[in-house]
């Protein structure tokens, strides 16, 4: 959290900084670095401890309503407190470990998975003075930590010597390293444009309002807009949720990599999962749709972190839309999304966003041409690969005997 | 063009996202302990007894202890004990009455048989689902209190079954009225002697006086 909070802004947005400095500010210079950075990460814990209890009952409510029932509505009001009794009933689980599995990995897998999700949320800005760890190349620390979590559950289908979860295991490095490359070329534009791989730079970028009302975010631009529904496709397949979620397909694969976890193992698998998803979309927010800024000047009265707040459960509730829709994929057509459309389309918008930056200084009618050119250049590949992505795969068809 | 099945999914979730606030009736779910579904008039489970008034269900049972389901029973959960005495069922005729007659339901299996081997219409098919017990040894052992249940019940859960049964039961009693006053009236004819007091009718119970074995 940076220090600097200047005093003409309004208390709201400075109250958190104004709150930590209160506790802290009687410690010597050294502890209270330490002692700040505790409350970091308290904080960070409960709030999205509680974002993820939270999220599991608005995603069955939200799958209900889609399905037209009401979803948990019998423990405490509207069902409130259904995330307690589930997680009261995860801990009073029986913790059963296979005697053929490898008792260090199988008990380190769900601690790694939690653990490197966890460590993504150091370096999102949830707010103008709201950034936990502010590092140079925070992106590439977020990804890289991000990366990391597939790791563990190669381990967990590994150390769990079932053949469901080693397959499910197999299936997800697969699944993971077709959706890194879309996911990481996605970012790049933004990149190339802030000229930072700094969270907090890319935030600063994207200040600001055209003609006082359109808001310089990223994904009003034409390439920001393409790398903005590639990363967020990219994101549902990195953390595994529908229509991507092959590694726990339960119709082929029993429950995936989780088959041989119980108890509160599973339910740490499951937090990361939540985890996984809370931070990718905070990082869309941040990348692309402008962090914690609001959408317009006076707007700004409302505290920053409550932008961040919204935009973030917004992306949230999308993840859960598209997981009432759609249909699972099956593992051929998972990977050849990801290699013939994804890649290519997210290469050419690195074209666009480099054509983007080179006419920044077009104007009048220039700027016409320069929206024109950058649309073609994002829809023209978009219809051209699309066209042949099911070229020759169309429906199959199947001959009973 | 690529996406738009994408969209039109997307689109029709969200309708029904918004329609399941506003219109109650989307709804396919039942809260069901607060509000019950009417369950199909087909729906059957466990027997019961019937008796013709819900005011005096022990005195106006129509079993007469016959035991024909006793014996064709398949798992063997009915047991009955006949009556020493005799009491006048709704017809006016004596007969014998099950002094016990217990089913267990932890045992039945919803079979109906003794629905169908029932001469009397006396035992029928039950809408029951909710019988959970802490004990099964007490709990799912119904006896004839608990199994009594009016006609008017019987009307109630299977109407067309009901009407169709009293209707048969009417047609039954009359052709037995009829064959007595013919039988009296001949009888009178003959000799002038007072009517024959009623005698054990020739059920297919009475066919088969062994003791009941004991209940399994």
């Amino acid at each position: 959290m940076s220090p600097a909070a200047t005093t003409n802004e309004p208390i709201l947005e400075r109250a958190p900084v104004l709150l930590r400095d209160w506790l802290t500010g009687s410690l010597p210079e050294r502890a209270r670095w330490v002692v700040n950075s505790l409350i970091a990460i308290a904080v960070l814990l409960a709030v999205f401890g509680l974002l993820f209890a939270f999220l599991t009952l608005a995603e069955r409510k939200i799958l209900g309503r889609i399905q037209n029932r009401p979803g948990p509505n019998r423990t405490g009001w509207f069902g409130l407190l259904q995330p307690f009794a589930d997680g009261i009933k995860m801990l009073t689980k029986e913790d059963i470990v296979p005697r053929t599995a490898d008792p260090v990995l199988h008990f380190l897998a769900p601690v790694a998975v939690l653990a490197f999700s966890i460590l993504t949320f150091a370096v999102i800005p949830y707010g103008r003075h709201l950034v936990p760890v502010e590092l140079d190349a925070s992106v590439l620390y977020f990804f890289a930590a991000g990366t990391a979590t597939e790791l563990a559950v190669f381990m967990a289908g590994w150390s769990s010597h079932n053949k469901y979860a080693l397959l499910a295991a197999m299936r997800a490095l697969a699944q993971l390293i077709s959706y890194e490359l879309p996911l990481l070329l996605s970012f790049v534009p933004v990149v190339l444009a802030a000229g930072t791989l700094s969270t907090t730079g890319i935030v600063a970028a994207q200040a600001g309002w055209k003609w006082h009302s359109v808001p310089h975010w990223f994904v009003f631009t034409p390439w920001g807009a393409a790398g903005f529904v590639i990363f967020m496709i990219s994101a549902l397949a990195e953390s595994n949720r529908s229509p991507f979620d092959l590694p726990e397909a339960e119709s082929e694969l029993i429950a995936g990599h989780l088959t041989e976890y119980s108890g509160f193992k599973y339910a740490l698998f499951f937090m990361a999962e939540y985890f996984g998803m809370c931070a990718l979309s905070g990082m869309a927010v941040t990348l692309f749709l402008g962090g914690w800024q609001a959408p317009l000047p006076v707007l700004e009265v409302i505290p920053s972190y409550a932008w961040f707040a919204v935009k973030l459960l917004g992306l949230l509730l999308g993840f859960i839309w598209i997981r009432a829709t759609l249909p699972r994929l099956r593992i051929d057509q998972l990977t050849r999304l990801a290699w013939k459309f994804m890649v290519p389309l997210a290469l050419v918008n690195l074209g666009t966003a480099a054509f983007w930056s080179l006419t920044f200084a077009w104007a009048g009618p220039l700027q016409l041409l320069r929206w024109g050119v950058a649309l073609a250049l994002v829809a023209g590949p978009f219809r051209l690969l699309g066209r042949g992505l099911s070229a020759g795969l169309g429906p199959r068809t199947y001959r009973y005997a | 063009m690529l996406g738009t099945g994408l969209l039109q999914g997307l689109a029709v979730t969200a309708k029904n996202l918004a329609g399941s606030f506003h219109d109650p009736d989307r709804f396919v779910t039942t809260q069901y302990p607060e509000e019950k579904t009417r369950l199909p008039e087909a729906y059957r489970n466990f027997p019961f007894l019937v008796s013709e008034s819900a005011d005096d269900p022990m005195g106006t049972l129509r079993c007469v202890a016959c035991q024909i389901c006793e014996k064709e029973c398949p798992p063997q959960c009915i047991y009955i004990e006949k009556s020493k005495d005799k009491k006048p069922d709704a017809g006016g005729k004596m007969q014998l009455y099950p002094q016990v007659f217990d089913i267990d339901t932890a045992v039945c299996m919803s079979c109906q048989i003794c629905v169908e081997v029932c001469p009397f219409e006396a035992i029928k098919m039950d809408q029951v689902f909710e019988i959970a017990a802490t004990d099964r040894f007490t709990g799912l052992m119904l006896d004839r209190h608990a199994l009594a249940k009016p006609n008017s019940y019987y009307h109630q859960i299977h109407p067309t079954e009901a009407a169709e049964v009293d209707g048969r039961l009417a047609a039954e009693r009359k052709a037995a009225e009829e064959k007595a006053r013919a039988a009296a009236a001949a009888k009178a004819a003959a000799k002038p002697a007072p009517v024959s007091s009623p005698q054990p009718p020739a059920t297919p119970g009475a066919e088969a006086p062994r003791m009941p074995p004991p209940a399994a």
